[in-house]
């Protein structure tokens, strides 16, 4: 996956800087919670949204499980309607492929040099960006936010809402101090209306659109019967970019392929209520292969697997590959919501990114051995799933992986992992709890010692026991524990020990 | 009926006056509790720090404890959740691990007469309003595993609106998680922290004296948070409030 996010710290230590700046938590509590209240009204609306999750949720585990076959049918229904397929295992094939198509496609003037891009989770994935800059190809990213966080040399914090960790004085100050850099620079007076930061974005990307001759996108859907490819979006740049250039990329996840034109029926209401809350989102693009005399004249779409059948033999974490990129999970997290999406290492943060980094990249960083932990299980984000993942228990799932290996698929081979360092000393506690909770004379000389000792106890601990009492007191152990009162009351009736 | 008290690890060691108040709240009504002195723990905190395998023994332990009995009542809703909703999961990924029916034949029995507390009252005894008193004013949350994984809805308000002399509020921002989370508690200290920091604010804002839960382990971490901010309000698990009396009144 992206080399951008490598070296990243384990997610408890970016949460702990994160829970401690207090412009971030205000930013993101706002953001969050007015966007879950409003997206918990758009659902509500609904008579048959739990008809409609279980719908999303079948037409995707279908999918997957005729993968094969589907796959096949994309490439022969995009090739018939004019386009081009390719097929890329990981993110330098992919880059590769894509880079080469940018550069067949340069007719010898500047805007060689330069793309348009659609707001795009793959793309960002295998860090497209950095790999065309190395070739001196500038992407110009279009979507407000991901332009905002371009020009801020910042990265995404929200799949959805790329800039959601930022205010609208810190977007003006970007907006003022970058875009001259990059081409029409931002009006001298620019205030922190949305209006105006609006325009001033407006302006200055019209100038990319008309000037570029290659766009790049990725899809929310690709329909296997007809070959073709939707992108669901609210600002109409990505339109432009779908439309205007000559030639179009698509790099789409093997993942994003429904198998019928009318299974959109379904996920064209889940996903804009899910994710910004809005009935129908404001603009939905659909386009099949080339039309003479329309649209772009060369279409290609880059298949990208980058993981994803290794995901798909997991039984438990397959699930994860049915996600639809709402990102509803996120804005209900309260773990998100206190320590913002760059704590998670990955271009998919909260509970979504927590089951989906850790599959695609492995378990092998620190980060991403931290992310399945990255929970306290409560289940908000299930709740809200507009197609069922059971982010909980594949968050369970790859605690098991790190704490105890076992068999997964790496790189389409069968492998045995290896547990993940630093987990020692939980494991022996873990083993010796069990040993005290199957012998129940062992757990009550255990409860009466503490009983016994109350007094010497601490109100707060040395060590790694200060995870719990550096922000909590202790709870008090009680004279005798509840079956020492119950054997001397009731006389220990049933007496089995 | 044959109903037996399962009443948790945490809950034996470090508050016994929940599992005293549960006891004397069924036997006020009715109800012959017995508390089986061979049990331990559900397996709750290994199965979710991703030691399942560990947690297997634990939870064919508490099948064999409680499988003489007709209902097995609990004062947690988590480890209600793990028992109903988790132990059938471990069954079936023993099966898928190639290691048959045993496990699944074993926990089966257990599964569907594992009630948490105001499962029982409201579902199988038909009571809500219990004879309780208890002149506090009170704010309750629902724990996530209760409410989500269990789904136990309205019960527990439904029991406290009944209760004399309380007065329930609402708590803002009430379904949001706590933050205790098990061992998230301690591997994410920060963010739990600041999730129950986060929760003590909204319960303040109230008024209440007593915040209300039917878990004590999201009560041990939130009651910890008030302890250390110094906020003066309590947490108070419903069994002991529902087995409050006017002649017998917990503190």
């Amino acid at each position: 996956m992206s080399g951008t996010y490598l070296g990243m710290p384990a997610f408890p230590e970016a949460a702990r800087k994160a829970v401690g700046d207090s412009t971030l938590r205000g930013n993101l509590r706002h953001a969050t919670h007015t966007i879950r209240d409003k997206r918990a009204r758009a659902v509500a609306e609904l008579d048959d949204w739990a008809a409609l999750r279980e719908a999303g949720k079948q037409i995707k585990d279908h999918t997957l499980r005729h993968l094969d076959r589907y796959l096949v049918q994309v490439e022969e229904a995009v090739t018939a309607a004019g386009g081009t397929v390719h097929w890329a295992a990981d993110a330098d094939e992919a880059n590769e492929i894509v880079a080469r198509l940018v550069e067949e496609a340069g007719g010898g003037d500047s805007a060689e040099h330069e793309v348009v891009k659609v707001k795009s989770m793959a793309t960002q994935e295998i860090a497209l960006n950095e790999a065309l800059e190395a070739r001196g190809v500038h992407a110009y990213e279009t979507d407000l936010a991901e332009l905002i966080v371009q020009l801020g040399r910042d990265r995404p914090s929200h799949i959805l809402v790329p800039a959601i960790h930022r205010n609208r004085g810190e977007i003006r100050d970007i907006f003022r101090s970058e875009m001259s850099e990059w081409g029409r620079p931002a009006p001298e007076n620019l205030t922190d209306t949305p209006a105006e930061l609006a325009e001033a974005a407006r302006l200055h990307l019209r100038e990319k659109f008309l000037r570029a001759r290659v766009g790049i996108s990725g899809a929310n859907f690709v329909v296997a019967e007809t070959g073709t490819l939707v992108v669901v979006e609210s600002e109409g740049n990505g339109r432009m970019c779908l439309t205007l250039p000559e030639t179009l990329i698509s790099v789409v996840g093997i993942e994003k392929i429904v198998p019928r034109w009318q299974d959109l029926e379904v996920f064209l209401q889940t996903l804009p209520r899910s994710s910004t809350a809005e009935r129908m989102n404001p603009y939905t693009s659909m386009w099949t292969g080339t039309t003479d005399e329309d649209g772009p004249r060369t279409f290609h779409l880059v298949l990208l697997d980058n993981g994803r059948t290794d995901t798909l033999a997991d039984e438990v974490g397959r699930q994860a590959l049915r996600c639809i990129r709402c990102s509803a999970c996120l804005n209900v997290c309260p773990v998100y919501e206190r320590a913002g999406g760059h704590a998670y290492g990955s271009v998919y943060p909260g509970p979504i990114g927590a089951i989906l980094s850790p599959q695609l990249r492995g378990t092998g960083s620190d980060v991403d051995a931290s992310l399945p932990y990255a929970s306290s299980l409560c289940g908000a984000c299930y709740e809200v799933c507009p197609v069922a993942i059971d982010i909980p228990e594949v968050l369970v799932h790859l605690r098991e992986r790190v704490v105890q290996g076992g068999p997964a698929v790496r790189h389409g081979n069968r492998v045995v992992l290896r547990p993940a360092k630093g987990h020692a000393a939980e494991r022996a506690a873990m083993r010796a709890a069990q040993w005290a909770f199957t012998h129940p004379g062992v757990l009550r000389t255990g409860q009466r010692l503490a009983s016994r000792t109350r007094r010497l106890h601490p109100r707060t601990l040395p060590g790694p026991g200060r995870a719990w009492s550096g922000s909590r007191d202790l709870p008090p152990v009680p004279a005798e524990p509840f079956r020492d009162w119950w054997q001397r009351t009731h006389g220990g009736k049933d007496g089995s020990e | 009926m044959r109903v037996a008290l399962f009443l948790t690890c945490v809950n034996d060691t470090l508050y016994p006056e929940t599992g005293r108040a549960v006891v004397g709240l069924l036997t006020r009504l009715g109800v012959d509790v017995d508390f089986p002195m061979a049990q331990t723990c559900c397996g709750q905190a290994h199965y979710n720090t991703g030691y399942r395998h560990e947690a297997e023994p634990l939870a064919r332990h508490f099948a064999d404890v409680f499988a003489p009995y007709d209902a097995v009542v609990t004062p947690s809703g988590s480890c209600g959740a793990m028992v109903r909703e988790l132990y059938p999961r471990m069954g079936e990924r023993a099966r898928a691990e190639g290691r048959g029916d045993a496990l699944a034949a074993t926990l089966a029995p257990v599964v569907p007469k594992t009630y948490e507390l105001t499962e029982f009252l409201v579902d199988v005894l038909g009571v809500t309003d219990v004879g309780a008193y208890y002149p506090h004013t009170v704010t309750y949350h629902p724990t996530c595993h209760g409410l989500r994984s269990l789904g136990l809805g309205e019960r527990p308000r439904r029991l406290l609106e009944a209760v004399r002399g309380l007065e329930l509020v609402e708590l803002p921002g009430a379904e949001e998680c706590c933050g205790f989370g098990g061992t998230f508690a301690v591997k994410n200290a920060d963010v739990s922290a600041a999730m129950g920091a986060d929760k003590v604010r909204n319960a303040e804002s109230t008024g209440a004296d007593v915040l209300c839960a039917a878990d004590n382990s999201c009560l041990m971490h939130i009651g910890g948070t008030m302890g250390r901010l110094r906020t003066g309000m309590r947490p108070v698990h419903i069994a002991e409030i529902l087995a409050s009396t006017e002649e017998e009144a917990a503190v």
